[in-house]
């Protein structure tokens, strides 16, 4: 494609681009789209019916009349009071479930008054250091009717121990507790970098998780299978669901050396992808993904339960596909990539708002955000019948084309010897990073169309938000004093006591740590301290740095 | 004009683990000719200081995309001067909303880049700061 546009060196763009006159033919995966496809090109694979083994068409038979996907919007700052005030101002909107977003400290495991964490309290999530913090971000809110997801890895067993304790506290049963945490380590070492322990008493903490989970919290997936952090990342569709599907393959067999019962802690598994903006790649992507896997289940662990054969996911819309060039129109991006999920078949959709490629979500952004979802749901029609594009010729083709995909991408990683080598040693960091070098030069020669931002810009474009989020500059300083408030007046005797039995337990293998680590939280110990501990048990990851 | 000689580190301070940018410039600096060094993941301001120093570099590249890049950035700025390694030209890069441009270029940052910028144009940057 000609570029005829110049770089000033500041790095803007010239808007004088001649924009292409013809669509490309291939997909961002790289997949060759034939101009028409006919009948005979798809013969090999007809889609069973809907909630039918191996649930191309979705793994329900009503797919949505049964029930709506949950709106989850992401979302969390500053302190546990300003993130409760938005909760209930999204729940007040038609939000049907909470999605919390933790601050960095609490996700590395530092307290808000360590010097690393400093900078950060309450910064891209809110600050959620012990229980006390925990009673007062969930204070009015029935546990016991709302799910709620955290998106948290590296301290995932001990925010969901804080879950436990604070629904203990509040007599809500552990029974009726719905919502997940992310709990996905293996993606935080490749994209994301919440990484604490090294990779193997991380899987093993894991593995304790959902061990524990399915006969205390037998509602609540105790891990979110994400590939959207490495799509985000850099690589493409067919590859977020090859390392989504390889890593679970990764903690399936973990979890049956802890002598778990695939059968049985299958059901808890569910997953977590991106949706960017090729709409009929996004779609089968899910449609590939959620047969494969019941494939691999079947026929590599004998699974025969239909119900631990379901791949049940929740996605994310926006991310890298929305920019910050003339971010307004980043509410029809998110509004095509909501239709892709839902032609999916997502259990959960977060959309993000249009100003998130810059800053946390205003509130009038935010509710466009819930507004979307809403629209899509009710208006437009789609989510009326079961898989609406099932028996389309194209879409069955590219299903078919990105479930063979797909299975190369989980063929590779397990030919240099499975994703826990292929993280250790940086192999599959250094592949992302290629691949977003790759992705972004696409953008900067004009291959790839971003409408605003490389082609079709206006002489006059001024990029950015008419309205900023401003977070209160205080928030932090209070977040750092009722932690300390915490500290001083909690039982100093039990605190020590409970962080004790954990350090010993966390020295023998095979002792499932979560009863100990609810104990902490009943006590008040923070996550700082729960963390501490088990790093002086465990040590922490050594980062390869590859380049 | 190129980065041949020129030694460069590429940094992630604070706790954010976003590396995609960091990792895309700290490859296309090296493919332009640059010795590069990339730090990893959650460095505190002291420490890329001192390996600026150790190193000996030119340039110091930080990725910050969690919001602090005020704080970050200053302190970065003190701990080099610190050192007396304030002739190091610092540059920024991540999600900086453009209000925050100007603080930044009074704390010392010599550029500063985000997501909608060429990596070309982000090179051709620093390499033109580098020579004058």
């Amino acid at each position: 494609m000609a570029d005829s546009s110049k770089q000033k060196i500041d790095g803007t763009l010239e808007p004088r681009r001649q924009p292409p006159t013809k669509p490309s033919t291939t997909t961002p995966s790289g997949i060759e789209v034939p101009v028409v496809v006919t009948p005979d090109m798809v013969s090999d694979r007809t889609p069973e019916m809907p909630g039918e083994y191996p649930f191309t068409r979705g793994i329900f038979p009503d797919g949505f009349r049964g029930r709506l996907w949950t709106i989850r919007q992401y979302s969390g700052f500053g302190t546990a009071e300003e993130s409760n005030a938005r909760y209930r101002f999204l729940l007040d909107q038609g939000q049907t479930g909470l999605s919390v977003a933790l601050d960095l400290p609490t996700q590395c495991g530092y307290d808000p008054t360590d010097p690393l964490a400093r900078t950060e309290v309450g910064k891209v999530g809110v600050s959620l250091s012990n229980l006390a913090e925990a009673e007062i971000l969930f204070d009015g809110i029935d546990l016991g009717g709302i799910s709620t997801s955290f998106t948290i890895n590296g301290t995932a067993s001990i925010i969901y121990a804080m879950y436990c304790a604070v629904a203990d506290k509040k007599g809500v049963p552990r029974q009726k507790l719905t919502g997940t945490i992310q709990n996905d380590i293996l993606k935080e070492y490749v994209a994301r970098g919440t990484w604490i322990f090294p990779v193997r008493p991380s899987m093993r903490l894991i593995a304790d998780t959902i061990l524990f989970s399915y006969d205390q919290t037998p509602r609540f997936n105790a891990i979110s299978i994400a590939g959207a952090h490495v799509r985000d990342a850099g690589c493409t569709a067919v590859e977020e669901m090859g390392y989504t599907l390889a890593n679970g393959l990764a903690y399936i067999d973990e979890l049956i050396r802890r002598g778990g019962d695939v059968e049985k802690f299958a059901r808890r598994l569910s997953f977590f992808f991106y949706v960017h903006m090729d709409f009929f790649e996004e779609v089968c992507k899910f449609r590939a993904g959620r047969r494969l896997w019941a494939k691999l289940l079947t026929e590599r662990y004998g699974v025969k339960d239909p119900k631990a054969l379901m791949f049940r996911f929740g996605v994310v819309c926006g991310g890298s596909s929305l920019v910050g060039a003339q971010p307004d129109n980043n509410v029809v991006r998110v509004g095509i990539e909501n239709m892709a999920a839902v032609m999916g078949g997502a259990q959960s959709i977060f959309t993000a708002a249009f100003d998130e490629a810059y800053q946390i979500p205003t509130e009038h952004s935010a509710e466009i955000a819930v507004r979307t979802q809403q629209i899509v749901a009710h208006e437009s029609g789609i989510a009326r019948t079961v898989d609406p594009l099932g028996g389309s010729h194209y879409v069955e083709w590219l299903t078919n084309q990105m479930e063979d995909e797909v299975m190369k991408v989980i063929d590779e990683i397990e030919a240099y010897g499975g994703v826990t080598k292929a993280v250790e040693d940086g192999w599959l960091q250094l592949k992302i990073a290629q691949r977003a070098t790759e992705r972004k030069r696409k953008v900067d020669s004009g291959e790839t169309v971003v409408v605003g931002q490389n082609y079709f810009r206006r002489e006059d474009q001024k990029d950015g938000v008419a309205e900023l989020f401003k977070l209160d500059p205080q928030a932090s300083a209070r977040v750092i004093e009722k932690f300390e408030k915490v500290r001083d007046n909690r039982n100093d005797g039990a605190v020590a006591a409970a962080l004790a039995a954990l350090e010993s337990a966390a020295a023998k293998n095979g002792e499932n740590l979560m009863p100990y680590l609810i104990d902490c939280c009943h006590a008040y110990a923070t996550v700082g301290e729960m963390v501490a501990t088990l790093k002086s048990q465990w040590g922490e990851f050594e980062e390869p740095v590859r380049l | 004009m190129s980065l041949n000689g020129k030694r460069i580190l590429i940094a992630k301070p604070g706790l954010d683990g976003h590396d995609v940018g960091a990792k895309i410039i700290a490859l296309a600096l090296r493919d332009a000719g640059a010795d590069v060094i990339y730090t990893g993941l959650r460095r505190s301001p002291d420490y890329i200081a001192r390996v600026a120093v150790d190193e000996d570099v030119d340039a110091v590249g930080l990725s910050i995309l969690s919001g602090s890049h005020k704080e970050l950035v200053e302190e970065t700025v003190r701990c080099l001067e610190n050192l007396d390694a304030g002739d190091i030209h610092l540059f920024v890069g991540g999600t900086i909303p453009g209000e925050d441009h100007d603080d930044l270029r009074d704390a010392g940052a010599r550029g500063i880049f985000t997501a909608e910028m060429t990596i070309d144009a982000v090179v051709a940057a620093i390499e033109a700061d580098l020579h004058t």
